[in-house]
C-alpha cells in the first residue's frame, strides 16, 4: 500500500491552498455556482460537503482491502449517496430554513466530482488517518472557496453579509451578482486573482534562484 | 479485462455481486433508520410552520382548527390535503376567517401559499408563501418584499384580483406587480384566484361557520 511521503498535517494543508479543489483543480463547480448567492448558504453547503467527504473517505479507506477493484466506483457511490441522504434528512429535521434554501443541491452533492475524485485518487490508496486528514483539508478548501464567492456575491448583490446591512438604505444592490451570471463573473475574477498570485510567486522564486546562482 | 491483470487475483462474479449487494443492503438500513429517526421532527416542523402561517394570514386569530369538506358541507376535522382549509377564531371562539392553502406553477417551480380570507367582506386579509423556488433577487420578492406582501392585507376579490404595473394600484382588487418579476407576481395572484373560484361557493354563509371543536389548537 503506497504510503504518503508527507506528514498527515501536510495532507490537510494542501487542500486549503496548494491543491484547493475549486481554485486549482476547478472541481465541484455545480454547487459552487448554484448555492453561493449568500454567505450563510455557502457555509451550510460547505459543512454538508465536509460531513459527506470526511465520512466517505473514512469508510472507503478503512474498507479499501475489502472492496473488489472492479466494482469500486459503484461502492464509492453507494457510500457517498448514503451519507448525502443522511445529511438531507438531518438538515430537514434540524434546520428546515437552511434546507429550504439549499433545496435540490443537497441531493446533488452525490454528483460532486470532488468527493468521488478524493475516494479514487486518495482514500482508496492511503491509511485511514491520511484519508481523513486529506478529506478535512479538501473540504476546508472547498468551504473557503464557497465562502469567498458567497460573501462577495452577497455583499455586492444585496449589500449585506450574513443578513446584516452593510451600506445603509441608499445602496442599490447589483442584482446580477446573486443571479447565475454573477456566480460566473465572481468565480472568473477569483480564479484570475489566484493564478496571478501563483504566477508572481513562481517568478519570485525563479529570481531568488537566479540571484543565488549568480552569487555563487 | 486487461490481459495484464493478474488472473489469480481476479475475483469471481459472485464476489462482485455480493460486495455490491452487501453495500446496498447496509446503505438501505442506514437510510431507513435515519429516515425513521428524523420523521417525527420533520412532520412536527411542517405542522408548526403551517400553524404559524395561519396565525400570520389571519390578523387577530389565536385559535385555529382544520376544516374539511364532507360532500358539500364544511365540517371540523382534518380530511385529505386537497379538501382541507383552516378556520381561525379569536380567544372567545368567535369565527374570524378562513385560511386557504393552494399551489400552482410559478416561474421556476410550484409555488404553494396560504391566504387569509374574510368571507363576509369578500376580502383577502393576508398571504404567506409556504414553498417556492423563484429566482433569488427577483422572483423571491414575492415573500421577501414587504411592500408586495402588504398588497394582500386588504384585497377585494370582486370580481377577480388583477395585477397592475408597480405603483399604479388604484382599485381595491388590484395588486402592484414586482418590477422584474411579473411572472411570479401574476402566479401568486392566479393561485389565489383559482382557490377563490373553487372555495367561494363551498364556504358557508356568514354566521353559519363551523363551531370551534374541542380539539382546537392554541397559539403559543
Amino acid at each position: 500500500m503506497a504510503q504518503s511521503p508527507h506528514s498527515a498535517y501536510d495532507e490537510m494543508i494542501k487542500g486549503l491552498w496548494r491543491d484547493n479543489p475549486v481554485f486549482i483543480q476547478v472541481l465541484g463547480m455545480c454547487p459552487m455556482l448554484a448555492v453561493t448567492n449568500s454567505a450563510v448558504n455557502a457555509i451550510a453547503m460547505g459543512l454538508a460537503t465536509l460531513f459527506v467527504l470526511v465520512g466517505s473517505s473514512f469508510l472507503v479507506s478503512s474498507m479499501r482491502r475489502l472492496i473488489p477493484k472492479q466494482v469500486r466506483i459503484s461502492v464509492y457511490i453507494i457510500i457517498i449517496a448514503t451519507f448525502v441522504t443522511v445529511v438531507d434528512y438531518i438538515l430537514l429535521a434540524m434546520v428546515p430554513a437552511v434546507h429550504k434554501e439549499l433545496g435540490a443541491f443537497i441531493p446533488l452533492i452525490v454528483a460532486n466530482c470532488m468527493i468521488l475524485g478524493r475516494q479514487e485518487a486518495f482514500a482508496s490508496k492511503h491509511t485511514v488517518k491520511y484519508a481523513v486528514m486529506d478529506a478535512l483539508g479538501m473540504a476546508g478548501g472547498f468551504m473557503i472557496a464557497l465562502f469567498s464567492l458567497g460573501a462577495v456575491r452577497e455583499i455586492l448583490g444585496e449589500g449585506k453579509l450574513f443578513g446584516f446591512d452593510l451600506f445603509g438604505p441608499n445602496f442599490e444592490p447589483w442584482v446580477i451578482m446573486i443571479l447565475p451570471p454573477g456566480g460566473f463573473i465572481t468565480l472568473g475574477l477569483i480564479l484570475l486573482f489566484f493564478n496571478w498570485v501563483t504566477e508572481r510567486k513562481k517568478r519570485f522564486l525563479e529570481q531568488v534562484a537566479e540571484a543565488e546562482r549568480s552569487g555563487a | 479485462m486487461h490481459p495484464q491483470a493478474s488472473a489469480t487475483l481476479e475475483p469471481g462474479s459472485i464476489r462482485l455481486v455480493a460486495s455490491l449487494a452487501i453495500a446496498g443492503f447496509l446503505a438501505g438500513i442506514i437510510i431507513i433508520s435515519v429516515y425513521l429517526a428524523t420523521l417525527p421532527t420533520i412532520t412536527a416542523n411542517k405542522a408548526r410552520e403551517l400553524r404559524e402561517a395561519v396565525f400570520k394570514v389571519l390578523p387577530g386569530v389565536t385559535r385555529m382548527q382544520p376544516l374539511h369538506l364532507e360532500g358539500e358541507l364544511l365540517v371540523a376535522g382534518k380530511g385529505d390535503e386537497e379538501h382541507t382549509i383552516f378556520g381561525g377564531y379569536d380567544k372567545d371562539g368567535k369565527f374570524i376567517g378562513f385560511a386557504i392553502p393552494n399551489a400552482g406553477p410559478g416561474f421556476q417551480d410550484t409555488i404553494s401559499l396560504l391566504y387569509g380570507y374574510d368571507h363576509r367582506e369578500k376580502k383577502v386579509v393576508g398571504m404567506q408563501i409556504l414553498e417556492s423556488r423563484e429566482t433569488p433577487g427577483l422572483g423571491d420578492k414575492i415573500y421577501k418584499d414587504p411592500a408586495f406582501v402588504a398588497n394582500f392585507d386588504s384585497l377585494s376579490v370582486e370580481p377577480t384580483i388583477v395585477t397592475v404595473k408597480k405603483g399604479t394600484r388604484s382599485k381595491p382588487n388590484e395588486v402592484d406587480a414586482i418590477t422584474g418579476a411579473t411572472i411570479s407576481s401574476k402566479a401568486v395572484v392566479r393561485i389565489i384566484n383559482e382557490a377563490n373560484v373553487r372555495w367561494q361557493k363551498l364556504l358557508p354563509r356568514p354566521g353559519a361557520e363551523p363551531k370551534l371543536a374541542q380539539s382546537e389548537e392554541t397559539a403559543e
